[in-house]
């Protein structure tokens, strides 16, 4: 998505529609009919109770081409009995989405799956959370700082024409002289906060804003800056 | 052991090659054996500022090169017993400078000399890259004057992060040194104040150079501009180099002539 400016005050439509990608779980059946299917998966799912729960998930079908379709409904009611939330299918036969869609599942096309896995033993434990950057250090310009695992901390000056860049929020301890683009993902719920106001450039989440149209009064001040309905907010610290 | 020290800038035109033939020459007047290296390949000028322009045979280049031994290149300053000029190639160009050509002069000119100062070229390109790269320690140049501040911050920072002790996680101590500073029109808020310019570049001063006509003057009978005694400017190097040996001195910030009520009256009617 190219980054845009924030939205002006005047956006009034109630909606927006627009293209977005998500990474979903797909579940593959062997034998959905066999009378252990729930307990082996409950079994399953009890080794990442966290990871799974109320996860959006695809059943993948495509190993059920000749088999003649079950009752949907009452599958998808087990599956969320066990908290998962069964979305769509993928990969079946005509037969086979007929009774998908009965179900109120949405019909995917087939999906380039990540490498199949077996489970075996426990899972791994969760990573821990992602970690800051830590750069204490003037930064220069031209110079470009990225922060790719979480947040930036900056405790220097950042000057004009220098680039800090996260995929987190962005802290600047030193004036803020240059350009902080934060939720380099898209994350929009992220912030930055500064002692020191004085950037090129601010952007959260892909939107962004240049120095001429910030509120001059905000200068030299203690800010933060977050993201409210695609508009940049920022206040004093 | 012999250091090595780069004047550089970023921009064109703030007086590195006068800081360099300054610091030079103030440097082997204190007895210190140094050498000036001139790294602009292709718009040779050190050799004019310290006036030996037409006593270069062989150049930098040339030793790089093997066509030459460092002794046939070496220009012997006739004024101060203890200073040697490498002058450089006006008719090639800087891709003629490689990375292992320099280092192989520069260690070879260690083992002589106490000091090797490297005249950058302007720009952020090989030249100025190289004539950077082995050094110890940076003299950066600025004006007061923003694209100059914003070069010099640019340049600050491949210094800190590209430099060969940068990359083996040693540290390359910087000065700033403000040359052509103005404080009259810094008075009159048309030039930036020295505040402004260390807050920016956050290093350590090393000397303010007033703007003074004897700068030029030196420059154009090829004669470094720490020689003329009477010039505020030379003192001010003189005051750099004095620091650069380690030595404590205050910086003298230069000031505003006083105009008196008849000096006024004049310029207004004039």
């Amino acid at each position: 998505m190219p980054p845009r400016p924030a939205a002006p005050d005047t956006a009034a439509a109630p909606f927006q529609i627009r293209g977005t990608s998500f990474t979903l779980l797909a579940l593959k059946l062997a034998d959905p009919g066999n009378p252990d299917f729930f307990a082996r998966l409950a079994e399953t799912l009890a080794l990442a109770p966290g990871f799974y729960s109320k996860a959006p998930i695809i059943l993948d079908l495509s190993a059920l081409t000749a088999t003649r379709p079950i009752d949907m409904t009452g599958f998808c009611a087990g599956l969320r009995d066990l908290g998962l939330v069964p979305v769509g299918i993928q990969g079946a036969t005509a037969a086979w989405e007929d009774a998908a869609t009965e179900a109120g599942l949405a019909v995917f096309p087939a999906g380039r799956a990540a490498e199949a896995q077996t489970v075996r033993g426990r899972a791994k434990p969760l990573a821990g959370p992602p970690k800051a950057r830590l750069v204490t250090e003037p930064v220069r310009s031209g110079q470009q700082i990225y922060a790719a695992d979480g947040d930036l901390i900056v405790t220097a000056a950042v000057s004009r024409g220098a680039e800090l860049l996260a995929e987190g929020n962005i802290h600047v301890y030193g004036p803020l002289r240059g350009r902080a683009v934060a939720g380099l993902g898209g994350d929009r719920s992220v912030r930055i906060f500064c002692r020191h106001l004085d950037a090129d450039l601010v952007s959260i989440g892909g939107f962004y804003m240049v120095s001429e149209q910030m509120d001059q009064g905000l200068i030299g001040k203690p800010v933060q800056i977050r993201l409210v309905e695609e508009r940049l907010v920022f206040e004093t610290l | 052991m012999a250091k090595v020290i780069v004047v550089t800038s970023g921009k064109g035109g703030v007086g590195k090659t006068t800081t360099s033939a300054a610091i030079a020459t103030g440097l082997a007047q204190r007895g210190h054996k140094t050498v000036i290296i001139d790294f602009d390949v292709g718009l040779r000028n050190v050799d004019l500022i310290m006036g030996c322009e037409r006593r270069v045979v062989y150049d930098f280049i040339n030793v790089i090169n093997g066509d030459a031994k460092l002794s046939q290149a070496l220009i012997k300053d006739k004024r101060v017993e203890t200073l040697f000029i490498l002058a450089t190639s006006q008719t090639r160009d800087k891709d003629a400078l490689t990375e292992e050509g320099v280092k192989r002069v520069i260690d070879e000119l260690k083992t002589q000399f106490d000091y090797i100062v490297c005249d950058s070229p302007a720009g952020i390109e090989r030249g100025a890259f190289l004539a950077m790269y082995y050094a110890d320690e940076a003299v950066v140049v600025a004006n007061p004057e923003v694209s100059s501040v914003r070069d010099a911050d640019r340049m600050i920072g491949l210094v800190t992060s590209k430099s060969a002790r940068a990359e083996k996680g040693e540290t390359l101590p910087q000065h700033l040194l403000l040359t052509r500073y103005d404080a009259e029109r810094v008075e009159k808020g048309e030039m930036l104040r020295l505040e402004d310019v260390q807050e920016i570049l956050a290093v350590p001063l090393l000397a303010v150079v007033p703007e003074c006509p004897s700068v030029l003057q030196a420059s154009n009978v090829g004669m470094p501009v720490i020689l003329d005694e009477k010039s505020p400017a030379a003192k001010a190097y003189a005051e750099a180099v004095g620091r650069l040996l380690g030595e404590t001195i205050e910086i003298t910030i230069p000031k505003a002539p006083k105009r008196g009520l008849f000096d006024r009256l004049l310029r207004r009617s004039a």
